[in-house]
């Protein structure tokens, strides 16, 4: 498992780590066993053991690639404050774990569907920085050639299905991709995900209904960073408490900032949906940005309490603490890491900003399926044909 | 309440529609911006109607484009509240609500997000009293909604839905151009016995500043006013894209062009009469809006005046609007129906 994930983190280590790293990366799978920060509280099922079979290679791995996505997103910050960066940017800085831990769980025939919070995820998944970079800035080079933006990742081959914007819209859709995988014997599971502001949403419960219903291996993840926006969740929910939500569906509440809680949570649900059908998890995690860039995040929640977070429950403080305590590293290597990973999304960034915009012809493509006798039209029902500066 | 209805209408003096462009415009007040209208013209309407109610998601604190500040603390978290992230539970929230006869203004927080609660508005608020035989009724909704493209808002910040809702008998839809038209326009939508869909164009929140009076007036609705009397060519428009046909208009004349400018303020019922009027005297007729072009209000403002002005036309009836594809993101200066498309298209017409 261990060789497969290095490989499918090609695209992310681009460049050969050097001599003196040469014990991190080695093919060192000795095994070794974490315990969870928190037990798990399960709803309607047995919650599973707190100790995660786990390796030295995984752990470093979890610590570079939670490293990375850190770095991605605030640079993403400076980049939208440069006003590279327009629309709209959603900045998952705080629960990476949630994304690390379930890459680490599944395989890439498991479906993934996310709200707008996707850049790492997308990551996750197997997507490049220059792909993400290029698409926050509108460049042809992004993962949706520059159409979708920030809050419209995707990528087909590594079944993740984006990165929507209307908030709970994209549950239902995963159970359909659900239904689709049990139709065609894929032994696959999809993991849909929202915030617990979506929770709130109509559309969840038909899907949770159909899905339980028809025993669909669908895994519906709740995303509890404790703030729809600017709104905390006791003041939009009766019940905060959204791994029992699904009512007569099984749930499990797992600590997701701890990357090895949600990893084991992950393994669980999968099996979990396999076997019987769909499974809520709460994910307790936490965001530092605002919702947006637009929102400064402070309005609404107190600068103790997110720096109280960050002291207590950063999720790559923990691995940290966990890599040096199993003495896999020093603190100088780590660092060292750190900046190499630094430069590299800042050579991303730059390699995106000289790549070009879409062409003005590409407003027209892809509304309907290319070559199906429709075109469109410009004002006044004359077909745009010049092309504009 | 009839009595203040009454006040307000005499205040407002209307003369013909002709002349439009001089009823509350000329009374002076304070330079607001729109959302500063708007938030002015709620606290009239809860003020003056002890059961009228604010309600949406983030309204709480003065909502994400600050039209309901200081609503909660002056009338109370009992009549100005947060809900949950559910646009269908809040608008069916509103109808019912509205059917125990209170007035029930709910916000959306942007009208792509409208959709959830479609099927509540069609099937639910147009068609309450129609199907009750007049005993109930839910005249008192008010669903305001910013709309329209702001520069960077994508593919789910820019919409301009307008459209769909025009097709529904038993509702109204209302747009008003600028913060004096907000303010008065607002207030009847309030008042109106009818459920109406109100949009904001959400690029003139700040953009837009006006002198705006301060006491509280109403202004009619399906009543169309004539912005910009002209002799050649008639351009209908409504919201933000007026100020662009505004522009286009200047540039026309610098050509010789002379045209006459046309706010619809009412979308829907519409104001027929004035268009047909002003196209009666003109021979031509441009429409422009930011929503695509295919199926958009404009098509409906067309087939009319082809019906009832049909032998004074001189040349087609024109429609610069966005184009048909989903609100791009980087490409949105090329969606857009610009200036110079307008311009474009009022001197292809005038010399068809």
């Amino acid at each position: 498992m261990a060789l497969s994930r290095l490989s499918s983190r090609s695209n992310i280590i681009t460049r050969p780590f050097s001599a003196a790293f040469s014990r991190l990366i080695s093919t060192d799978t000795t095994p070794i066993t974490i315990e969870t920060s928190l037990p798990f509280t399960a709803h309607l099922c047995d919650p599973p053991s707190r100790s995660v079979e786990s390796s030295s290679q995984e752990l470093l791995d979890f610590f570079r690639t939670m490293a990375l996505m850190r770095r991605m997103e605030i640079a993403a910050d400076s980049l939208y404050k440069a006003k590279l960066i327009r629309g709209f940017c959603h900045l998952y800085d705080g629960q990476e774990a949630v994304a690390i831990g379930m890459e680490a769980a599944i395989t890439k025939k498991d479906a993934i569907i996310t709200a707008y919070r996707d850049h790492c995820i997308f990551l996750g998944r197997g997507g490049s920085l220059h792909e993400v970079f290029s698409e926050l800035m509108g460049r042809q080079a992004g993962c949706s050639k520059g159409k979708g933006g920030s809050m419209h990742f995707y990528k087909k081959e590594s079944s993740f299905y984006g990165g929507h914007g209307i908030v709970g819209a994209q549950v239902p859709l995963g159970c359909g991709i659900a239904f689709a995988q049990k139709y065609n014997k894929e032994e696959a599971v999809t993991f849909a995900l929202y915030g617990d502001g979506a929770a709130n949403q109509g559309q969840l419960f038909e899907a949770l209904n159909i899905s339980a219903l028809w025993d669909l291996p669908a895994i519906l993840v709740c995303e509890n960073n404790h703030y729809g926006m600017g709104t905390a969740e006791w003041r939009a929910a009766k019940s905060p408490s959204y791994y029992k939500r699904g009512d007569y569906v099984p749930g499990l509440k797992v600590d997701g900032m701890d990357a090895f809680a949600v990893k084991q949570a992950c393994k669980f649900a999968k099996q979990h949906a396999l076997e019987k059908g769909p499974i809520i998890l709460e994910m307790d995690t936490y965001r530092y940005h605002g919702h947006s860039m637009s929102d400064p995040g402070s309005t609404y929640r107190t600068r103790d309490e997110i720096s109280g977070v960050r002291q207590e429950r950063d999720p790559i403080e923990r691995i940290k603490k966990l890599v040096l305590s199993h003495d896999l590293a020093t603190e100088k290597e780590l660092k060292d890491m750190e900046k190499e990973i630094r430069k590299e999304v800042d050579d991303a960034i730059a390699k995106a900003k000289d790549c070009p915009m879409p062409e003005p012809s590409e407003l027209f493509t892809n509304v309907y399926v290319k070559g199906f006798g429709t075109e469109s039209f410009g004002p006044d029902r004359k077909e745009v044909k010049a092309s504009l500066p | 309440m009839a009595a203040l209805l009454g006040r307000s209408c005499r205040k407002l003096s209307f003369p013909s529609l002709t002349h439009g462009a001089r009823r509350v415009s000329t009374e002076t007040g304070k330079p607001l911006n729109l959302y500063s209208a708007i938030n002015q013209a709620l606290h009239i309407a809860l003020d003056t109607d002890p059961r009228s109610y604010v309600f949406g998601e983030d309204v709480g604190f003065g909502g994400v484009f600050r039209c309901t500040t200081g609503l909660a603390e002056r009338f109370g978290k009992n009549r100005v509240f947060n809900t949950p992230l559910c646009e269908q539970g809040i608008v069916g929230f509103g109808i019912g609500l509205a059917a125990m006869g209170n007035r029930a203004i709910v916000e959306i927080q942007f009208a792509d997000y409208i959709y959830p609660a479609f099927d509540q508005i069609v099937n639910e608020a147009a068609k309450f009293r129609y199907r009750s035989g007049n005993q109930f009724n839910c005249g008192g909704l008010t669903i305001r909604a910013p709309y329209g493209a702001v520069g960077h808002g994508g593919h789910y910040h820019s919409q301009s839905p307008e459209a769909f809702f025009c097709h529904v008998p038993g509702i109204k839809v209302v747009i008003p151009r600028s913060p004096r038209e907000a303010k008065g326009l607002l207030l009847s939508c309030i008042r109106d016995p009818n459920p109406v869909v109100f949009f904001e164009p959400k690029w003139l929140y700040r953009q837009a500043v006006e002198e705006v009076p301060e006491h509280d007036y109403m202004i009619p609705l399906s009543e169309a006013e004539v912005i910009r009397e002209g002799n050649d060519i008639t351009l209908v428009g409504w919201g933000a894209q007026l100020t662009v046909m505004e522009q286009a208009c200047l540039d026309a004349e610098k050509e010789g062009i002379s045209c006459e400018l046309i706010d619809l303020k009412t979308l829907l019922p519409w104001d027929k009469e004035t268009v047909e009027a002003s196209v009666k005297k003109t021979g031509r007729l441009l429409i422009s809006h930011e929503a695509p072009v295919t199926g958009g209000f404009g098509a409906e403002i067309s087939a009319t005046i082809l019906e009832r002005c049909f032998l004074k036309l001189e040349a087609p009836v024109s429609r610069v609007c966005g184009l048909d594809t989903p609100f791009p993101l980087v490409f949105e200066p090329f969606y857009m129906p610009t200036k110079n498309k307008i311009l474009d298209a009022i001197k292809s017409t005038v010399n068809y």
